[in-house]
């Protein structure tokens, strides 16, 4: 089938870009090398999230269920199996998780989704503590490798490229075109032919398999690998507020989002590490009621002042819910 | 006499206790145009969310062309043939007018894809008078046209049934006579249709046969003409105690 022209052209930038960012751990160390791989580790996992969340309207809390299980891949198998290994092994992790969520959030919208997926990540957490003090006798695992810095930054790069370029194959299937129409309404979807059940638990197993991934890149960093760190419910809730920052109509969209929002979490983290939860509290809401869109949605409006505003994200998840 | 290309067989439809369609049977014949008519709460939608696979029924057959379609989940049905419509009218918003009724030549009956898919809803486009409208987002058209769409997207399925739920419901007169024709147009095509209606000019006009349906049972069943001159289906109607 033939590929309009400014599609391309992004696709061409977009692998331009990539490649020109590929060169970034030879110019620079240290800190800015690290705030890159948080950029880079946030862009890979937001625009995951907004493959499933974007097109269905439905908020996942359970990007750290995911994440954890991907680090835990890692930690658990790492003496025993190289490290690419454990990549595959953190894809089918995560998907499986994904999909025995999907099943039974089948029937879910709006905060039940967004409830179930929370509830999911502690009970996560709580499992894998249960186990380890258990049986493993300890609440940590160690993870040395010879990754450095630099090796983590490519690795969550190509994985950030990856993502793009599976979100643009499926925005021209039918499996994106489906997503489309559930998006839109569930019961037309339904009645045109679409198995939204299947849509449905594709789509999440292929965003959760992205961000177990994500998690399992991320291990080598942390050396030692706890529950508390590993499922951290902040980490869904920095990609929710992120990904609705930038904005989910498009592809790029929760990028734009990513880039300023690791910044200055970080000058902040930093200078006022007390505060920090309230800040971030402060700034969802700011988010949601400022931009409800996100700022490329934002931007799209007003240079199309005469298209119809589409639905959004958040005010459709609101309707959903009562 | 062959098999007919929709039988409903004893369709009974409960919700707790309501009995919402109480073993209800009737045949439509390939290229036929039914009515489906009776009074609000008489379980015609219920009948056509039966069939199309919203609801499953209690208990009874839906056969069509003599395969069980009953209880199967609405995609199914969608993709074995059946299209519909909604009392409601339900468009895809955020989508433009031709992706729209491509949506229903992509999943449907009819599986196409790419420029074919494209090409069948221009073409779907034109006949039910939206010719240039193609990328217009939808949530913009007024309320006539997006039961235009409506019926196109139905129709991208090329469904061997279709199902008009109060298509015409809501039109001002100008807009009733442009409908009523674009329905007769696609019946003089050979599109199997059942329509549920209460514009009786249409019924009468339209439908050589209709089913009259009163508090979930069949009262009528037979030509327009006699089954809306016969007195029970007046009396319920009009009523004669309860409801008026």
């Amino acid at each position: 089938m033939n590929i309009p022209r400014n599609e391309l052209l992004a696709l061409g930038a977009g692998l331009a870009c990539a490649a020109v960012l590929a060169f970034l751990p030879l110019v620079t160390e240290g800190f800015w090398l690290s705030l890159s791989v948080n950029i880079m580790l946030y862009a890979a996992i937001c625009t995951a999230w907004a493959l499933f969340s974007g097109p269905t309207h439905l908020v996942s809390l359970a990007s750290a269920a995911f994440f954890g299980v991907g680090t835990y891949s890692v930690a658990i198998f790492i003496d025993v199996l190289p490290f690419p290994a454990l990549i595959l092994i953190a894809v089918a992790a995560g998907a499986l998780l994904a999909m025995l969520v999907g099943l039974a959030t089948l029937r879910l919208s709006g905060v039940y989704f967004v409830i179930f997926t929370l509830g999911l990540t502690e009970l996560m957490g709580q499992i894998v503590t249960w186990v380890q003090t258990n049986f493993g006798g300890a609440i940590g695992l160690y993870v040395f490798t010879d990754l450095t810095e630099a090796h983590l930054y490519w690795l969550l790069l190509a994985l950030t490229v990856i993502v793009f370029v599976t979100g643009w194959l499926i925005n021209r299937s039918r499996l994106g075109l489906a997503l489309r129409i559930i998006g839109n309404d569930e019961a037309v979807a339904r009645h045109v032919g679409v198995d939204t059940a299947r849509t449905r638990i594709i789509l999440f197993a292929v965003s959760g398999a992205f961000i177990a991934v994500a998690g399992a890149i991320m291990a080598p960093r942390y050396s030692y690998i706890t529950p508390d760190a590993a499922f951290s419910p902040m980490t869904s809730f920095f990609v929710v507020i992120m990904a609705l920052l930038g904005g989910t109509r498009r592809l790029w969209g929760p990028l734009v989002g990513v880039v300023p929002f690791t910044l200055v979490m970080d000058f902040i983290s930093g200078h006022f590490p007390n505060q920090t939860a309230v800040i971030v509290g402060i700034a969802f809401l700011a988010i949601v009621y400022v931009l409800p869109d996100g700022v490329t949605g934002q931007l799209e409006s007003l240079f199309r002042r005469r298209r119809p505003a589409e639905q959004s994200l958040l005010t459709s998840t609101v309707e959903e819910g009562r | 006499m062959s098999v007919p290309l929709l039988a409903i067989d004893r369709v009974r439809k409960a919700f707790g206790g309501l009995v919402a369609v109480n073993d209800v049977s009737f045949e439509v014949a390939e290229g036929e145009l039914l009515g489906l008519i009776g009074p609000n709460g008489s379980g015609k939608t219920t009948m056509l969310n039966l069939i199309s696979g919203t609801l499953s029924p209690t208990s009874g057959n839906i056969l069509l062309s003599g395969q069980p379609i009953a209880g199967l989940p609405a995609h199914k049905i969608a993709r074995i043939g059946v299209a519909r419509t909604f009392q409601l009218v339900r468009v895809l918003p955020t989508m433009s007018a031709l992706e729209n009724v491509a949506a229903g030549a992509v999943f449907g009956h009819n599986k196409l894809w790419g420029d074919e898919a494209l090409a069948l809803a221009r073409d779907l486009l034109e006949r039910v008078g939206l010719k240039g409208r193609e990328e217009v987002p939808v949530a913009a058209m007024t309320y006539i046209d997006q039961k235009r769409i409506e019926l196109g997207r139905a129709l991208a399925g090329n469904p061997h049934v279709l199902l008009l739920d109060e298509w015409l419901a809501g039109l001002n007169p100008s807009e009733l006579r442009i409908g009523m024709e674009l329905i007769r147009e696609i019946s003089a095509q050979g599109r199997t249709i059942i329509m549920v209606e209460h514009v009786m000019d249409a019924i009468r006009s339209l439908c050589q046969r209709c089913v009259v349906m009163n508090s979930g049972t069949k009262i009528a069943d037979g030509k327009s003409a006699s089954v809306l001159a016969d007195p029970e289906v007046v009396r319920a109607y009009l009523g004669d105690d309860d409801d008026a």
